[in-house]
């Protein structure tokens, strides 16, 4: 039961890159290289000088791979930060502007990142928060925003969406959201977190006015990530202090962590087109090889055929299933004692888990959403790791089932 | 043997989980989620699943180097122990809510899931003794639990396993220590779990309401006082009766009965509350029914009330004559009968009659 390490790498399936992911070696050579140095890159000697440096060289090659110009990228320290600082910050600027936009657009399918950011908004700020609803795939209409805008076009302050669901990999048609909301003059957040690297994300083509990445979903270190903001998009900041980042974000630069960011987008998006067959391969591999194993499992989510915004329809690693008559919590116990690691993906701070919200709002029924588990692939898994999996899923499902669903 | 951990995060059930991996099992830790928001960190010594609970649960499971979970058992709980333990006041009992946890929860929910998921048997930290599917008390007689678990039928006893009834408290804290658990000087957990502040009556008003009555002298029937719902009363109460007038020759007064039906609150003197007679309902005998009448113990809290005893059947169901008197006996608790430190039947007491009817 209790797994081998071998090297420091334990012989499990980790089939959970969604949560996070290994960090390229490039990566880790680069923040190496940073670690043993000294030098804040805001002080103004030759050490300072030199770690400004290294924070500029990263910040560069970071906007050209995604499309964004150098003074777009405002570091920070992860997804959570740059989801809080764009709904926050463009809220309160947009505000402070014109006192009538106290209105929020979201998708119900939003990150906890952004729900809690608009729901804290909406006690303390006293915002307003229009959610969108999504079609059974999970995926946002353009017509369902401008219905939403058409409600009263003036109150908005903002529009947020994110790119690629976590839970069930849908992919948003990003760009067609952006042109909605555009056409009455309001920002645009998406959070990109999942879908940069995955699929084709070019921040000045999709015109959003912000757009947050993170790191250790795609190689880079935990505790790093950007918020890419339009150079004429006012926002506000979250944390006050030394203004280092366009006096929107305060905080002394983490330069290894950054240099080591830099290296994972560009290198993940330089072999994103060769990765993604791969890895879709593998994901259609895990789907077929459940489904002739568990024939009365459900795969979650946009088949992943199709095209949106000129890439796949779904994040290429990811596979979500539901297993009726099982309890999520109840898999995911029996596959990690048979090494094989995945998420229910479900919201779960205190060990009472509540059924995906994001299930919930593609019309799910709470035990479907409760019996299910997501697979996501990343750039080390092999047809082993999948292999594992269909080893194990059969007679875990037939054990869970004994176990029951919750009622 | 594959074992289940029921790490509640205290010191017991951690040391209770190092001894089932030590004696080789094959263990798992699961740490039981009860309450639906739990509370970011204990108060004192009372309360328990709280996230810092949870945490020490899970840091006790990686000093052993065993897989942990959090299992969401809120709603089981919710159903089962809190809102029977509303609903026991609100019948004028007094019930146990631990004795309910282990019948209903860990020896039930927890453990039918775990038999259904491939483990052999549950494991707590109990300070009780078991083997041949004997229960007996444990040798610490301060920590003794076997009370609380007197109500788990045979079959429940054959899939428990607990490991600490052979060490008192005091063994188990410095074991504690040099296996390097930090939880060692963890306080003891006191009081209703559910109930974080200690308030019981208040909570029983919160989720019950007001409704206040008489409060009514035993002997001449006379109305002393009111009250504010019979639930913020138990038998052999003392304090907080807010009486009007003192009883004659000053002698202090207890609630001697609730009578939710007619909504009073009954009191008197001291006498009144000696029990001699308990009225149980249908027995369970976990390791065989034994020759009746069965002369032994009979303990009717989770901590004293003992008493030299005869039980008999009455229509299937129990009746004990206690040799000593015993006060503030209430309906709702549980009647256990050992003989010497061996348990052997348990009821829940309906009704008890005294010398002086009450």
């Amino acid at each position: 039961m209790h797994r081998s390490t071998l090297g420091g790498v334990t012989a499990a399936a980790y089939l959970d890159h969604a949560a996070t992911t290994p960090m390229l070696p490039s990566a880790v050579r680069a923040m190496s290289e940073q670690l043993i140095r000294v030098g804040n890159p805001s002080s103004l000697h030759a050490a300072g000088r030199e770690s400004r440096r290294v924070v500029e060289e990263a910040r560069e090659a970071i906007a050209d791979v995604l499309g964004a110009r150098p003074s777009e990228v405002v570091f920070t320290s992860g997804g959570t930060e740059s989801d809080n600082l764009a709904v926050k910050g463009l809220f309160w600027a947009r505000r402070d502007a014109d006192l009538r936009r106290r209105r929020i657009i979201a998708s119900t399918i939003e990150h906890h990142a952004v729900l809690d950011s608009l729901e804290w908004l909406r006690k303390q700020e006293d915002a307003e928060v229009t959610y969108l609803p999504v079609d059974h795939l999970g995926r946002v209409h353009p017509r369902e925003l401008r219905a939403a805008i058409a409600e009263a076009p003036e109150d908005v302050a903002l529009v947020t969406i994110m790119w690629a669901n976590n839970e069930v990999g849908t992919v948003q048609p990003i760009a067609e959201l952006a042109a909605v909301a555009h056409e009455n003059a309001i920002p645009l957040h998406t959070d990109a977190v999942q879908a940069v690297g995955a699929v084709p994300v070019d921040f000045a083509a999709s015109r959003v006015d912000a757009l947050t990445v993170t790191g250790h979903k795609l190689g880079g270190p935990v505790g790093v990530g950007a918020l890419l903001l339009g150079r004429d998009v006012a926002c506000t900041p979250v944390l006050h202090g030394g203004g280092q980042e366009r006096d929107v974000r305060s905080g002394t630069l983490d330069a290894p962590a950054i240099a080591a960011f830099a290296v994972a987008v560009t290198e993940t998006v330089r072999d994103r087109a060769e990765r993604v067959r791969r890895l879709a391969g593998l994901r259609d591999e895990l789907v077929r090889g459940v489904l002739d194993r568990v024939p009365d499992a459900v795969f979650n989510g946009d088949p992943g055929d199709g095209l949106v915004g000129g890439g796949p329809s779904r994040l290429p690693g990811n596979a979500h299933l539901s297993f009726p008559g099982c309890e999520g919590d109840a898999l995911l116990m029996l596959l990690d004692a048979r090494g094989v690691e995945c998420s229910t993906g479900s919201a779960c701070s205190a060990g009472v888990s509540q059924p995906s919200h994001v299930l919930m709002a593609m019309g799910a029924s709470v035990d479907r959403a409760r019996g299910s588990l997501r697979f996501s692939l990343g750039h080390t898994s092999t047809a082993a790791d999948v292999e594992q999996l269909l080893s194990a899923i059969g007679p875990v499902v037939e054990r869970a089932r004994m176990a029951g669903a919750r009622r | 043997m594959k074992l289940l951990a029921a790490m509640s995060g205290g010191v017991d059930s951690a040391v209770a989980a190092a001894r089932a991996v030590d004696a080789g099992h094959d263990v798992t830790g699961v740490h039981l989620a009860l309450s639906p928001s739990p509370a970011a960190a204990r108060q004192g010594a009372r309360g328990c699943c709280t996230l810092e609970d949870a945490r020490d649960a899970r840091r006790a499971a990686d000093v052993l180097g065993i897989p942990f979970y959090v299992w969401d058992m809120h709603e089981r709980f919710g159903a089962d122990v809190v809102d029977d333990f509303v609903a026991e006041y609100a019948a004028g009992r007094t019930p146990n809510p631990c004795l309910r946890c282990n019948e209903k929860i860990k020896f039930a929910a927890v453990l039918d899931r775990a038999v259904a998921l491939g483990f052999d048997a549950v494991v707590t930290g109990h300070h009780a003794r078991l083997s041949g599917g004997v229960l007996r008390r444990s040798v610490d007689p301060a920590k003794d639990q076997s009370y609380v678990l007197a109500v788990l039928s045979a079959a429940q006893l054959s899939r428990a396993v607990f490991p600490l009834g052979d060490s008192t408290k005091d063994d188990v804290r410095r074991e504690a220590a040099s296996r390097g658990l930090a939880v060692a000087a963890k306080p003891d957990s006191h009081d209703v779990c559910f109930i974080a502040d200690g308030d019981t009556r208040g909570f029983l008003a919160r989720r019950l309401g007001e409704a206040p009555g008489d409060i009514v002298d035993a002997e001449s029937g006379e109305v002393l006082g009111r009250h504010e719902g019979t639930f913020g009363f138990t038998i052999g109460q003392r304090r907080g009766l807010r009486l009007s007038r003192p009883a004659a020759g000053g002698q202090p007064r207890y609630v001697l009965s609730i009578s939710p039906v007619s909504n009073t609150v009954t009191v008197g003197r001291a006498g009144l509350l000696d029990v001699h007679t308990v009225h149980a309902g249908v027995p369970l005998w976990p390791s065989g029914r034994p020759a009746l009448p069965f002369r032994g113990t009979a303990q009717l809290r989770a901590h004293g009330a003992l008493s030299p005893a005869t039980a008999r059947l009455e229509a299937g169901s129990l009746v004990v004559e206690l040799a000593e008197p015993q006060r503030g006996i209430a309906a709702g608790q549980a009647v256990v009968l050992y003989d010497d430190d061996r348990v052997i039947g348990s009821a829940t007491v309906r009704s008890t009659r005294s010398v002086v009817p009450a």
